[in-house]
């Protein structure tokens, strides 16, 4: 455990400098700079496999104490205003849009939403937004993308949900146009995986420049438990899905999918909100300043090329 | 003394006599009936009895749509590696090996390129027989380039979905191909090249809420599960038995989801009527 905490502060005073020059102007000797500490960081990041199992990891992602959108909003930006709807159907509390001040710049904020007690749980649908609630993420991008100000999304859900209504109001089209339209819209949009990536619920609000992952989050195609009765025919290989599946932000960003690891305090993120988000606050800073740093075209053709690389997995058969 | 004595040899019918039917007969799914599976061939599997759509394999479907029946196969070798090391009760790599000598790919779609209607055409055809249609880091590298080519020959594209969705042994990695794949589109749309997304049965999960949704045009053919939910899931969630004819394709079309339902026999005419109108 000391160890986890030793590089947890370490991992943090690099981000602290970073941000440092990341906020300053632009110039080649500051940018070879930041690629040098963030080489330091993807060798600390990979120590970080060792210290929790990835079930431990999902209990945590889904702890119901854990900071839901709403709690980063209110510890790291200012003046929010909630907007609502997606003007075609309705309303969906399962996923919040809303602009804020964000260290003196308005940028709109977006994330799924899950409740603490049973009457929010149910209000807010456990965090598992509708075809509207991705409408309206994509309606509340376009505003921003319009008036050139920053996304900023928050990833935590444990997945679309899946009843009659959604299919009947399209809910795989809804997921698709937004995968299609965040990869082209001109602005910086900086992701954070805060507890449950659950598939393509996840994925569709989730496309971006940068890609923060905390610590005990997970991000995954399917949710263990789904994987475990598929393949294994048994809910209760969970545990063994878990880890089979390389859901963890370490195994992440040794895959390429993550670009960077947010450490959580001790015992995890829902031990103190105000902690994780003073960590978080940073992060988000320096990545947002970073994809700043770009013009726009550069900006779209190093989004475009960072998906296109992902999953290169492959070799040609002889054959 | 015996009436009756035994021969010394038992009859035994000669093996050679001996009619193999096994497999050569199928049960249509539409009307019950038991159909001599050849008779199915001139009809590219549609009952002629009640017009029942079988599933078409990818070849076949190449064919169909391709004039003269003539393509050019692209990136026919890639293959996956295998990135998570994904062993439940069997490794993935034997599921991969044994799909492989099961259909002869190397993965679950084809990406060609031909002619259809005398214009060229980009056709990608998946394959619900290999591992269930799903997309991994293959299938979403070769549609990718199948995209990126159609964007340099500016050649429309055509892509016939069959797939449960992503690859569920390639994990996160099968997930993000849904995102490089819409990515691509969204270069494609803007380079105004057309794009023709035809869903077949079935198609569900990230293939449908990626690509096959991102259509200029978005078709299917007749009775063809499509969605984003599987129905068991769906049935698990709500606790209710779903209603007849659920998430199939003509009732897509009454919720506004699809442009057309097109019978298979009419399939290409659709397509070339439609690049016709799609290509400037």
């Amino acid at each position: 455990m000391l160890d986890a905490e030793k590089a947890r502060h370490e991992l943090e005073a690099i981000e602290l400098k970073i941000e440092e020059l990341a906020s300053g102007p632009a110039d080649g000797a500051t940018d070879a700079q930041i690629k040098q500490l963030r080489e330091q960081i993807r060798g600390l990041q990979a120590d970080f496999a060792g210290f929790t199992s990835a079930w431990k990891r999902v209990q945590l992602a889904r702890h119901p104490q854990r900071p839901h959108t709403l709690d980063y909003v209110k510890h790291l930006f200012q003046e929010f205003t909630e907007i609502h709807g997606d003007r075609a159907f309705g309303e969906d509390p399962a996923l919040v849009a809303g602009f804020a001040r964000f260290h003196d710049e308005w940028v709109m904020v977006l994330g799924h939403q899950k409740g603490r007690d049973t009457t929010q749980k149910l209000h807010r649908n456990f965090g598992m937004p509708k075809p509207e609630g991705y409408r309206k993420a994509l309606r509340a991008m376009r505003l921003a993308a319009k008036f050139r100000r920053p996304i900023i999304s928050f990833v935590d859900t444990p997945g679309a949900y899946p009843g009659i209504g959604s299919e009947e109001r399209g809910q795989a089209e809804a997921i698709a146009k937004n995968l299609m339209e965040m990869a082209r819209l001109p602005v910086p949009i900086v992701v954070t995986i805060t507890g449950e990536g659950g598939s393509g619920g996840a994925l569709a609000i989730a496309v971006g420049d940068r890609i923060l992952m905390l610590e005990n989050a997970v991000y995954s195609v399917i949710s263990p438990e789904g994987c475990a009765s598929i393949t294994w025919r048994d809910g209760q290989k969970a545990e063994l899905a878990a880890e089979a599946l390389k859901i963890t932000a370490p195994d992440l960003i040794q895959l390429g999918i993550v670009d960077q690891m947010v450490p959580e305090p001790p015992g995890g993120a829902h031990t103190s909100h105000e902690e994780m988000a003073r960590i978080l606050g940073p992060m988000l800073h320096s990545a947002l300043n970073e994809a700043r740093r770009l013009p726009i075209a550069e900006l779209l053709e190093a989004r475009y090329q960072k998906f296109r690389r992902m999953g290169q997995f492959f070799r040609e058969a002889a054959g | 003394m015996t009436w009756f004595r035994r021969e010394k040899q038992r009859l035994r019918a000669s093996e050679s006599s001996q009619i193999l039917t096994e497999g050569l007969w199928i049960k249509c799914d539409g009307c019950r009936q038991i159909i001599w599976k050849k008779d199915l061939e001139p009809s590219w599997n549609v009952c002629g009895k009640c017009n029942h759509h079988f599933r078409l394999d990818a070849r076949t479907r190449l064919r169909l749509l391709l004039d003269d029946e003539q393509y050019t196969e692209h990136d026919a070798g890639l293959e996956s590696t295998d990135p998570l090391n994904f062993v439940d009760l069997k490794p993935y790599r034997e599921r991969l090996e044994s799909a492989q000598q099961a259909t002869e790919m190397h993965d679950a779609v084809i990406t060609a390129e031909g002619k259809m209607g005398g214009r060229p055409a980009m056709v990608c055809a998946m394959e619900y027989s290999f591992i269930g249609g799903s997309m991994g880091c293959v299938v979403g590298e070769k549609i990718t380039r199948a995209i990126e080519r159609s964007i340099a020959g500016r050649v429309p594209l055509v892509i016939v979905s069959a797939s449960g969705g992503a690859r569920m042994m390639e994990g996160t990695i099968s997930l993000i191909q849904m995102a490089k794949i819409s990515a691509a589109l969204a270069r494609l749309d803007e380079a105004r090249v057309p794009f023709i997304s035809v869903l077949t049965d079935p198609t569900t999960g990230g293939v449908t809420a990626s690509f096959a949704m991102l259509g200029d045009l978005n078709i299917a053919e007749p009775g063809a599960l499509i969605g984003f939910a599987g129905p068991r899931v769906i049935e698990q969630t709500i606790r209710q038995k779903l209603p007849a004819g659920f998430q199939r394709s003509e009732f897509l079309l009454e919720h506004g989801m699809l442009d057309a339902v097109v019978p298979r026999s009419e399939l290409k005419s659709f397509l070339i009527r439609s690049l016709g109108f799609l290509s400037s």
